[in-house]
């Protein structure tokens, strides 16, 4: 593996070789007092943000910490982005000042892509070696965030194939959904979208997934429910009425919680709106596997550095 | 495990010899079973001192048998464990980045207690380094031993076994291995003869070529 872009580009035994990783590192470093593993000792790791983010950043940062490797941020705002630079340009910089691993989160599809496209053209001409983690572009993928919520459904269920897991909103700006379901399917899981069908992207027929926009009718039959965020900022048009009537239609109320199955989790990507797609008491439920997945994305990310710097250069 | 390989010309030796029988890893076990009591003087006063960590894989399955037969032996129990030291190898740049493996260290700790480490095979001496530097970001041990099933030589540090099942002079392009009934079906102890193989895998204990075998 040499970029992490998209989860279409891991198979079943891969993805499970990451989720093992991530395992194996939760436990090796439980009840320690040095969290400090040697293994990217030497390796610099940069995360490159042109969009605002607390928590993908800062795991990020704090895994490639925990196995010693130097990590440094940049972020649009504060940097010759903001002079004008091209993306290119810029990314082409860190890799020429020794950055081995470029995690990058930007509002363009593709734009990690592209990055890892320069890196592998520089590389045969420099020598210089770059490894690219999509951190989210645009709404196309999020590779790690389907695997750390992976992850969290494996611990909580105890295996994801043949688990029916419902996500649930604003599917169409969501990259968070759609690497979701191609991780789940891959994995073996039955996955069901619902959303209202102004929020479903073009296309969405073709996904290994089933669509439905009736929620109340899915939630007893589901394993576990992922909710996604209403991303406002994306919006520039009116998909819904009025932030009241989508939570009536698709919020995880209360209510509908009683309809799942019992303990059955209940995941968000973060950051959640309180209010529109969960009410808070769900989101401070037993149930709830926000903070777990907030864990489990450290040990994941540290398997993605793992895989992606520890071993030989391919 | 070691496919049975071409004979050589001379036909003199089988490709894949027999060390150690079952019964004879069973007897070894038991008997540095004995040698680490004597040495640590381990009874039911002081069950609470001595961990067992092993290597995995079969460093692991080694270290339970190990503690069954300790147990058996003088009626107390020691904890037991393992460390996985792949993270702290030296050699994670030389090849496509490996699988990790259990790390399960006693509830208790290993602040202040007897560590003994447990190998199947002792060659250069790095994957015991590992594991020293793994159990050093555990916690602080009184004391580390090391017990292995098999010490074949080719130190490349210095590093020795206080308890060894079996001393077996090598060469390095021989492979031992180290067969366990919990992992390979059976127990036994093989040595196979591999001209030409440049890094002998023996047993789960990967090595490097040394850089310089000077």
């Amino acid at each position: 593996m040499r970029h992490l872009l998209s989860v279409a580009d891991l198979d079943a035994a891969a993805a499970t070789g990451l989720l093992d990783t991530a395992d194996r590192l939760k436990q090796a470093l439980l009840g320690r007092e040095v969290r400090k593993l040697p293994t990217l000792r030497g390796r610099t790791v940069v995360t490159l943000f042109y969009e605002d983010s607390t928590r993908t950043r800062v795991s990020f940062e704090i895994a490639g910490k925990w196995m010693s490797a130097d990590t440094i941020n940049v972020s649009a705002k504060g940097s010759s982005v903001s002079k004008g630079e091209s993306l290119r340009d810029t990314s082409r910089t860190l890799s020429s000042m020794g950055a081995d691993c470029v995690i990058v989160r930007h509002p363009a599809s593709g734009a990690a892509h592209r990055i890892a496209g320069w890196a592998d053209r520089d590389a045969g001409t420099t020598g210089t070696s770059t490894s690219v983690v999509n951190a989210g572009d645009g709404t196309h993928e999020h590779p790690t965030q389907a695997l750390l919520d992976a992850a969290t459904l494996r611990e909580r269920l105890g295996s994801v194939a043949g688990r029916r897991i419902g996500i649930v909103g604003d599917v169409l700006h969501s990259r968070v959904a759609r690497s979701n379901v191609l991780l789940l399917a891959t994995l073996g899981a039955e996955v069901v979208l619902i959303a209202p069908p102004t929020l479903l992207p073009v296309g969405v027929r073709e996904w290994p997934c089933r669509v439905s926009h009736e929620l109340d009718a899915e939630l007893p039959a589901l394993d576990a429910v992922m909710m996604l965020r209403v991303q406002a900022e994306r919006m520039h048009g009116g998909f819904f009425p009025s932030a009241r009537e989508y939570a009536v239609g698709y919020g995880l109320s209360e209510a509908r919680q009683a309809l799942l199955p019992e303990n059955a989790p209940v995941l968000h990507p973060g950051p959640m709106v309180r209010g529109m797609e969960i009410a808070p008491a769900v989101a401070d439920s037993p149930s709830s596997a926000v903070l777990a997945q907030v864990r489990n994305g450290v040990h994941v990310r540290m398997a993605v550095l793992y895989h992606l710097l520890a071993g030989a250069p391919e | 495990m070691a496919t049975a390989r071409r004979g050589d010309a001379e036909g003199a030796q089988p490709p894949v010899r027999e060390l150690l029988s079952a019964a004879d890893v069973t007897r070894t076990i038991a008997r540095i079973a004995h040698q680490i009591i004597e040495k640590t003087a381990f009874g039911p006063a002081n069950a609470e001192d001595l961990v067992l960590l092993g290597i995995p894989t079969r460093g692991a399955i080694l270290a339970r048998r190990l503690a069954a037969a300790i147990t058996e032996f003088s009626g107390a129990a020691p904890a037991v464990g393992s460390v996985d030291a792949t993270l702290y190898r030296d050699d994670l740049r030389r090849r496509p980045a490996r699988a990790l493996e259990d790390t399960a260290v006693p509830e208790g700790g290993v602040d202040d207690k007897l560590v003994v480490l447990v190998d199947d095979v002792l060659m250069s001496g790095r994957t015991t380094r590992a594991a020293l530097d793994a159990l050093r970001d555990e916690g602080r041990p009184r004391a580390v031993q090391l017990a292995v099933l098999v010490d074949r030589g080719h130190r490349e540090l210095p590093i020795r076994a206080d308890y060894v099942g079996k001393n077996v002079p090598t060469a390095r392009a021989e492979a031992i291995h180290v067969l366990l009934a919990e992992h390979d079906g059976r127990d036994a102890v093989q040595i196979a003869r591999a001209p030409g193989e440049e890094r002998p895998v023996v047993g789960d204990t990967e090595f490097t070529e040394g850089a310089d075998p000077a």
